[in-house]
């Protein structure tokens, strides 16, 4: 399978904390890859990193070969990198259609002025992305509620709605972060599903997740991260196994903070 | 759909014959002439108002439109004065002058947020005062005076507009260009609103990292919202220099640009015809108050504080309680 996203050696300081050290991985083609770790293990950093929000201090990240890191996060957005946010990250006074519709930003060709003097290609992107955000709506299931403001949104449709938002934009690679967090075991599974139904529509996803039956039900393979370095890399089995993980997570912590 | 296309026709031409043949004609027949002093002055205020507005939509509390109409006042005096342009082509000169100012100031200041911008842009109207004072070009506390009135503006020999000095009722005239050019900017505006930049505008007030991370390139949209604000705190500016044949460093003051902000929050922020609603109220309300002498500014300052209290979306927002409960 070929590599999709690539990052190798990336590095993080703030100040004096390294967040994010030397750490490298690939995501493959319509892989499910997971980054799972610890209370400030260094996830967020990372993700914010791979999506160009933060510039890394050494190191790189390369989508389809091409470099990505130190961009804009717009121009990362253009180029495939897609991220979501967790749950109260979305447009909240404006319909969950609207918000679907405004998501696909990337995918106009008329000109702001264009929109402005109401050309005919501005008219052809308008119906275009109505479409299509109908159709985002009926995959995650949230039809019902497209002309709902979203801000009235109950929990699990809302992270729907963050996924669809991502969706919109067309990307090479999804991010998640934290797609399941607060959630019931019933809204979980649900969400499972939406997720490896992303995956059979050729979407590459990386997430970012603490709920581990989740991400060991969903993922391919798993990275982990300790005190911002990579520890383990590998499929769920692998890594269920693994001794250094379960010290990162039962054991070790005590005698880190002196116990 | 049709139904509310005819409304939205008729509501639009019944404004266009309120403004140009009610409203001078009332005037006419009762003789309050100084009232199209008044009206030359909310429509131009709106004009102003309504770039404030502008920079609402996008999220950023501007206090800061004074120092661009004062900015365009000048511009187009020092252009009539002392090169000899034509008034009517300054009007255009000082709107894309301080377009192209607040490109360079907004650039490093749009990126500011909430209170910060806010702050930033209430001393820019004290630095162009300064300025206005310290510059060698704009004749320092003395001001520009005697500015000629507007010439005839003629293409291809068609005398377009007459001669204002030759006119015998230069104030309607004059209430005749603000109330067209309120009408123009209101409509580009209502334009830029209903259009997909509107949406654009709104996602950003929203949240401006998802805008940035669905593709949005927020830094060039804020500071176009900026330009065009700028653009019409410019022409009004420009525009006030003409009327008043004159302009001083003080004839823009923070209390304007604090104004321009309120008339916008009275309208409602949510609407693009509230700062013109807004400007309406306040300077007539202003004026009625000013009977009560030197509670005036006591009873003024009480009432918005109620009215922000109680219709936290403005006035507007009124017209859409009524029309949902009905």
């Amino acid at each position: 399978m070929a590599e999709m996203l690539e990052v190798s050696g990336i590095t993080k300081r703030f100040g004096g904390l390294v967040a994010v050290n030397n750490v490298s991985f690939s995501v493959r083609e319509k892989e499910i890859l997971s980054v799972i770790g610890p209370n400030g293990a260094g996830k967020s950093t990372l993700f914010k990193l791979i999506s160009s929000f933060l510039r890394p201090t050494t190191g790189e990240v390369r989508l389809k070969g091409e470099r990505i890191s130190g961009l804009a996060p717009h121009i990362a957005a253009r180029k495939g990198v897609v991220r979501t946010f967790q749950e109260t990250t979305i447009f909240k006074n404006m319909s969950v259609r609207d918000n679907v519709i405004i998501a696909h930003h990337l995918r106009s060709k008329a000109s702001l002025f264009g929109f402005f003097l109401g050309t005919g290609t501005a008219k052809a992107d308008e119906a275009a992305f109505g479409q299509s955000a109908d159709e985002i709506l009926a995959l995650l299931g949230l039809s019902s509620l497209a002309h709902e403001i979203a801000r009235n949104l109950p929990h699990g449709h809302l992270r729907a709605l963050g996924i669809a938002i991502g969706l919109a934009t067309n990307p090479s690679i999804l991010l998640l972060d934290e797609p399941f967090a607060g959630m019931n075991h019933e809204e979980t599974m649900r969400m499972v599903e939406m997720v490896r139904r992303l995956r059979e529509r050729g979407l590459t996803i990386l997430l970012v997740e603490h709920d581990m039956p989740a991400v060991m039900k969903i993922s391919d393979r798993l990275v982990v991260l300790n005190f911002g370095q990579k520890i383990a890399e590998g499929t769920p089995s692998e890594i269920q196994a693994n001794d250094k993980v379960i010290e990162a997570y039962l054991g070790s912590e005590d005698e880190a903070i002196g116990l | 759909m049709t139904v509310n296309r005819t409304t939205k026709i008729a509501a639009v031409v019944a404004f266009l014959a309120i403004v140009f043949i009610a409203v001078p004609a009332a005037i006419s027949a009762s003789g309050h002439f100084d009232l199209y002093y008044t009206l030359t002055s909310v429509a131009l205020l709106s004009i102003a108002s309504a770039g404030v507005w502008l920079t609402f939509y996008i999220g950023r509390i501007n206090i800061g439109q004074g120092a661009y109409a004062l900015t365009g006042g000048y511009v187009s005096a020092i252009l009539v004065m002392d090169h000899g342009w034509s008034f009517w082509l300054t009007l255009p000169v000082a709107g894309l002058f301080c377009a192209a100012t607040s490109v360079l100031i907004g650039l490093p200041i749009l990126r500011l947020r909430g209170v910060y911008f806010a702050m930033v842009t209430l001393v820019l109207t004290e630095v162009a005062r300064l300025l206005a004072l310290a510059l060698p070009i704009t004749n320092g506390a003395k001001g520009i005076v005697s500015i000629p009135l507007p010439g005839a503006l003629s293409v291809f020999g068609i005398t377009l507009i007459p001669d204002f000095a030759t006119l015998q009722n230069s104030r309607l005239a004059f209430y005749l260009l603000a109330v067209t050019l309120m009408v123009v900017c209101f409509a580009i505006m209502y334009r830029l609103v209903n259009s997909r930049i509107g949406k654009l505008c709104q996602s950003l007030q929203q949240n401006e990292e998802l805008a940035s991370s669905i593709g949005v390139n927020i830094a060039y949209l804020r500071v176009i919202a900026y330009a065009v604000s700028s653009f019409f705190g410019g022409v009004s500016g420009a525009i006030f220099a003409a009327i008043s044949q004159s302009i001083y460093p003080s004839s823009f003051t923070v209390t304007d640009s604090v104004n321009f902000m309120l008339n916008c929050f009275l309208g409602g922020l949510g609407y693009v015809f509230g700062p013109m609603l807004g400007t309406l109220v306040l300077y007539f309300g202003w004026d009625l108050l000013f009977q009560t002498g030197q509670f005036q500014l006591l009873i003024y300052s009480g009432l918005m504080i109620v009215l922000m209290l109680v219709l936290p979306n403005g006035l507007l927002s009124l017209a859409e309680t009524t029309r949902k409960k009905g």
